[in-house]
């Protein structure tokens, strides 16, 4: 059998998928259709301070081999969360990742603080990095001193992992990566989405109210393995890998690239049970390779040779 | 609501460009009611990566029926289906019509379109809630009046080649002025700028009206907050379609 267990900054993780923010909900949605205790852990729909309503109708459209998200943080509030489904997360026995957004560094304390208070979350990810809201947001992700100080000012507040999430909407995201690393994070997610656009010719009006929005889904997962293999080598942390997985072999990729761990995102709209499925793919696939421990994947990318894809694409 | 595999019984076309879609699918047949929907898997490559939903047409035994237009791309991968093949899809989902309401006495139903598509059922259900029954139907032609499994039907077209010369709107004001309609509600389904006039419209008249809105999402289960519907008179700004809808009271959105 092999190994999937992992810690995560200290945190006992079953195994190395997880459901990435803003696509699996709170946790408690999926419960009918997915075990959820067999995923690595859940990242949470972002969390504010007060609910936010988030952004008119059109919020998403397909785009191939993707989507185009414009949902503005829509969420409960940090006190519903608290009140209703932190709960219903306590009695689930995996890892119960709390993620973060806010338009201001007293925002993100504050959210930080009411959930240490409340008990329950074993981790937080910090959204820095939403492109769908005007304040705040990307706004943060895309400046790497105010990326460092919001990671410095939630260190000083909780021992728990504290995980940035990062933007690849920057010219170096490793730059950010060793940034949050030396205040203190105990892990990076890479990537959020990246910021894309689709028109309609025959109205000229873009398909999204907003406008733009953010990219997601397998049309992203090249882009993503490379920011992680630049963000990986770059840094002594975890990188938590992001961007159109599938599939096993999908996460395996990110392996490979350095990933310690990945995030199903996109793929929970189709089938919410994919997370599930990915970590089980991965368990047979290190076994029918005689892999014993799914770290021995991690950063094990062999890039002095070319291989021939012929036969695979063919 | 269940993560199904289902086999297709039949596809046959019913009007230009509209077909039916029979699926095997006992799990959903007995307990699926009126106005929910499933959100079916077109293909499983990456074009059309998100599923599509679809209102329940009608149901019969272990079957479950689609009533369909091809529109775009995925209802054109859905009209190459072939029987035997096995669709996967999850359902029932969303909260359809309230046909139970004890508040009202006659049902009218309104269909615009495709709109028509989970009229069948509630008519089914009707029946059994002992309700008088209503049904109007608006198309932009003849061809495209779909008026099987209705009851006690009458037909406006865009181009007057069939019944009233008009919208289905327009035809429902005029049903009004010349029926008896003893304590009435509507439940109605179609293209959104429909619905909007109709809301206004029974708003004007004070008659209580139950609008299956259709849109864009992306999971149809609640967890991408993607197809949110504006509501009014809530703490909240928006309900989400999905698992909020697909049915509203008109009262309580804008559409």
């Amino acid at each position: 059998m092999t190994h999937t267990d992992f810690h995560l900054g200290g945190v006992h993780c079953k195994n190395r998928v997880f459901v990435a923010s803003g696509t699996f909900g709170y946790g408690d949605e999926c419960m009918d259709l997915v075990d959820v205790a067999r995923l690595g852990g859940i990242m949470t729909k972002s969390l504010s301070l007060k609910p936010r309503d988030g952004n008119p109708p059109p919020r998403v459209v397909e785009t191939p081999g993707g989507m185009l998200n414009s949902i503005g943080l829509a969420n409960i509030g940090v006190h519903r969360f608290i009140a209703e489904k932190l709960p219903i997360l306590r009695s689930i026995d995996t890892t119960i990742v709390a993620n973060i957004a806010a338009s201001s560094v007293d925002e993100y304390c504050a959210v930080l603080d009411l959930l240490e208070e409340a008990g329950g979350v074993h981790a937080y990810e910090i959204n820095v990095s939403c492109p769908n809201v005007k304040e705040g947001g990307l706004n943060f992700g895309t400046d790497c001193s105010m990326t460092a100080g919001i990671t410095r000012r939630l260190r000083t507040r909780t021992t728990k992992p504290l995980i940035i999430k990062l933007t690849p909407n920057v010219a170096q995201i490793s730059t950010f990566a060793r940034a949050v690393q030396d205040e203190g994070a105990d892990a990076v997610s890479v990537i959020n989405t990246l910021i894309g656009m689709a028109i309609d010719v025959r109205t000229r009006k873009p398909l999204l109210s907003t406008v733009t929005g953010g990219l997601s889904g397998p049309a992203i997962k090249p882009v993503a393995l490379a920011k992680v293999y630049e963000t990986a080598r770059a840094v002594r942390i975890p990188v938590i890998g992001i961007g159109g997985i599938m599939c096993a072999t999908d996460a395996i990729e990110f392996f490979l690239a350095g990933a310690t761990a990945v995030q199903v995102g996109t793929a929970n709209f189709i089938d919410p049970a994919t997370g599930v499925k990915v970590a089980d793919g991965i368990a047979t696939w290190c076994d029918e390779h005689g892999i014993d421990d799914v770290a021995k994947l991690v950063g094990a990318l062999d890039a002095r040779i070319g291989v021939s894809v012929l036969e695979s694409w063919l | 609501m269940l993560h199904l595999h289902s086999r297709v019984l039949s596809l046959r076309p019913v009007a230009p460009n509209v077909l039916v879609l029979s699926l095997h699918c006992p799990e959903l047949s007995v307990t699926v009611a009126a106005g929910q929907f499933v959100n079916i898997l077109v293909h499983d490559g990456i074009e059309t990566l998100l599923r599509r939903p679809f209102s329940v047409y009608r149901t019969e035994g272990d079957s479950i029926e689609i009533l369909f237009q091809r529109l775009g791309k995925g209802t054109a991968l859905l009209a190459k289906a072939k029987e035997g093949q096995v669709l996967d899809l999850l359902g029932p989902l969303g909260h359809g019509f309230h046909l139970d309401e004890p508040s009202y006495e006659t049902a009218v139903l309104i269909g615009g379109g495709l709109g028509v598509a989970p009229l069948p059922m509630a008519t089914e259900g009707l029946h059994r809630a002992n309700k008088n029954i209503v049904t109007l139907l608006g198309a932009r032609t003849a061809e495209l009046i779909i008026d099987g499994h209705l009851q006690n039907v009458s037909v406006a077209t865009d181009d007057g080649t069939r019944g009233f010369h008009g919208t289905v709107v327009d035809l429902a004001a005029q049903v009004w002025d010349a029926r008896d309609m003893p304590s009435p509600r509507i439940f109605a389904c179609g293209p959104t700028p429909m619905l909007r006039a109709l809301a206004a419209w029974a708003l004007s008249r004070n008659i209580a009206c139950e609008v299956s809105l259709e849109g864009q999402m992306a999971c149809g289960i609640g967890i991408c907050q993607g197809c949110p519907v504006e509501i009014v008179g809530q703490e909240r700004k928006y309900a989400l379609m999905c698992t909020d809808g697909p049915v509203f009271n008109s009262r309580d959105i804008i559409i």
